[in-house]
């Protein structure tokens, strides 16, 4: 099963880049204030 | 002239590839109730090589889930990051590429399965060529939409472009690693990989394939559209964000469950099926929140026909994302497996979650992509929705019922130790059921022609007229 040296690897680079992206958002503040965000889309088309 | 362009939406391929959505689907549904046919009555293929059931029958898949579905992601994806940025697309002439680059690869998927040509893997059958247009309009997209989000005049990303940009990377590595080939002429490839490890490569693809480009894509197009049909807000905003990382922290893995009892190593499928069991809980946390969206609004659903496709569909999308962990249990899948069980469990979330949220997107866009309050006709709508919701229970009924009579009459066993009956009288037994199928999938087709009919109408009668961008207020900039 050679194949999984690479397809797991792989999976951890990816997660690796999930963990980047949120602590991305997390720390441009992406998630604070969210209470109107689900409002805002109907305001305006 | 062109300042005033600046201050409007790109619509022009939003525009493109929503009518070329129901076009394929028409196409796309058509292959699929002509292969339910012929299994139903294998004189059918005329003795016509092309029209053999072994070569429409990924026609039919490439073209319901890349042509049909496809198109309807690209158009909700170029219209939602649009609209939920405030801003234009980003290099618009490279989303035009990306338009007929899609219907090259459609057009060329067209002609080269039906004459035989295949790299023998299931859902990326198109040949090495083919393969290299894909990956060039893939990029392509991906610049058109992470540019979009990069040059976006609202400080919060929106939740359902999360989605959005979560399929289109994922994709991406999907198709590089498992289309991996080495050319051996122009039409003609080998795969890099050979034997269980093909086969790993092949369902880690296929299952995220579903995840990805069947789940994720679709989820963000219902975070954005059943909102904006209830005219409410998403349920919990907040779940909607666990939602998303929940689902992409845990989706990789549920491919093995699809190579149970094979050489793959026990424990590689036991994992499978763990990942597959977990999945559960982001799937039902996703769908109970756009369910309850209408939370205090449920009369909506007895005048809008437009909303019940959404809502029906998010029913599907529940049903299906039970079953299916469901199936993945080795236990539940030695009885399901390769029985046509497995054909309902697709269809049930292809034509229930994928077709009829699509529908319901695109019922959504035509009136406001040419200048009109409603479509033409909405009893037609009202019209389309019975024909596919019955078409839908009469398919899956009829595939759940064979499935587990197939499952039952293969494995049953007499006291000598032989087999109670023989391959054929399996096959004879699932007659009238494949008989059923076809009646189902010719409502879903005769939903999608009425709908074919609407849409032309309504483009006809309207004009299409550029959507100004409107301010973004200073508290969300």
């Amino acid at each position: 099963m050679d194949i999984l040296y690479l397809l797991i690897p792989l999976s951890v680079v990816l997660v690796l880049f999930v963990l980047i992206a949120l602590w991305w958002a997390v720390h441009k503040g992406q998630f604070e204030a969210m209470e109107g965000e689900g409002e805002r889309i109907l305001r305006n088309d | 002239m062109s300042s005033s362009l600046q201050n409007n939406y790109s619509d022009t391929v939003v525009r493109q590839f929503a009518i070329m959505t129901v076009v394929w689907g028409v196409v796309g549904m058509l292959v699929g109730l002509i292969i339910a046919a012929q299994l139903a009555w294998p004189e059918l293929n005329f003795g016509i090589p092309w029209l053999s059931y072994g070569r429409l029958r990924p026609l039919h898949t490439n073209a319901v889930i890349f042509a049909f579905g496809g198109s309807a992601l690209f158009a909700s994806t170029y219209y939602v990051v649009q609209r939920t940025g405030q801003t234009r697309l980003f290099a618009p002439g490279l989303a035009a590429f990306t338009f007929w680059g899609w219907t090259l690869v459609i057009v060329a998927a067209a002609i080269s399965l039906p004459l035989g040509y295949t790299t023998g893997k299931e859902y990326a059958e198109l040949e090495w060529p083919i393969d290299i247009l894909i990956t060039l309009v893939w990029v392509s997209f991906a610049i058109v939409f992470f540019g979009t989000i990069a040059k976006r005049k609202v400080k919060h990303i929106y939740v359902a472009n999360w989605f959005f940009g979560a399929f289109i990377l994922t994709v991406a590595v999907l198709h590089l690693v498992n289309s991996a080939e080495i050319p051996a002429g122009w039409m003609k490839s080998y795969s890099v990989y050979a034997g269980v490890q093909d086969a790993m490569v092949q369902w880690w693809y296929g299952h995220n394939a579903v995840g990805f480009f069947l789940t994720a894509g679709f989820l963000g197009m219902m975070y954005y559209f059943v909102p904006k049909q209830a005219e409410r807000p998403v349920y919990s905003y907040r779940l909607s964000i666990v939602h998303f990382w929940a689902l992409i922290f845990t989706y990789m893995w549920a491919g093995p469950h699809h190579l149970h009892y094979t050489a793959l190593p026990d424990w590689t499928q036991s994992l499978g099926m763990v990942f597959s069991l977990i999945l559960l809980a982001p799937s039902w946390g996703g769908m109970i929140n756009g369910v309850m969206t209408l939370s205090g609004a449920w009369h909506k659903l007895r005048d809008d026909p437009v909303l019940r496709f959404m809502i029906v569909s998010l029913s599907f999308y529940g049903m299906s994302t039970f079953e299916g962990p469901m199936m993945s249990i080795k236990t539940v899948n030695a009885l399901s497996h390769y029985t046509d069980w497995t054909v309902g469990h697709v269809h049930s979330g292809a034509l229930g979650w994928v077709g009829l949220i699509s529908m319901g997107t695109i019922y959504f866009l035509i009136p406001r992509l040419y200048g009109q309050k409603k479509m033409y006709s909405v009893p037609a709508i009202e019209l389309h929705f019975w024909t596919a919701t019955i078409g839908i229970v009469l398919y899956i009924a009829a595939m759940w019922i064979a499935g587990v009579m197939q499952g039952l009459m293969w494995r049953s066993i007499n006291e000598d130790g032989t087999l109670t009956y023989t391959f054929v009288e399996s096959v004879k037994a699932t007659y009238p059921y494949y008989v059923v199928r076809v009646l189902g999938g010719a409502l879903y087709l005769f939903g999608m022609l009425v709908m074919l009919w609407n849409v032309i109408m309504t483009a006809l009668k309207g004009r299409v007229q550029p959507v100004p961008i409107p301010a973004v207020l200073a508290a969300y900039a």
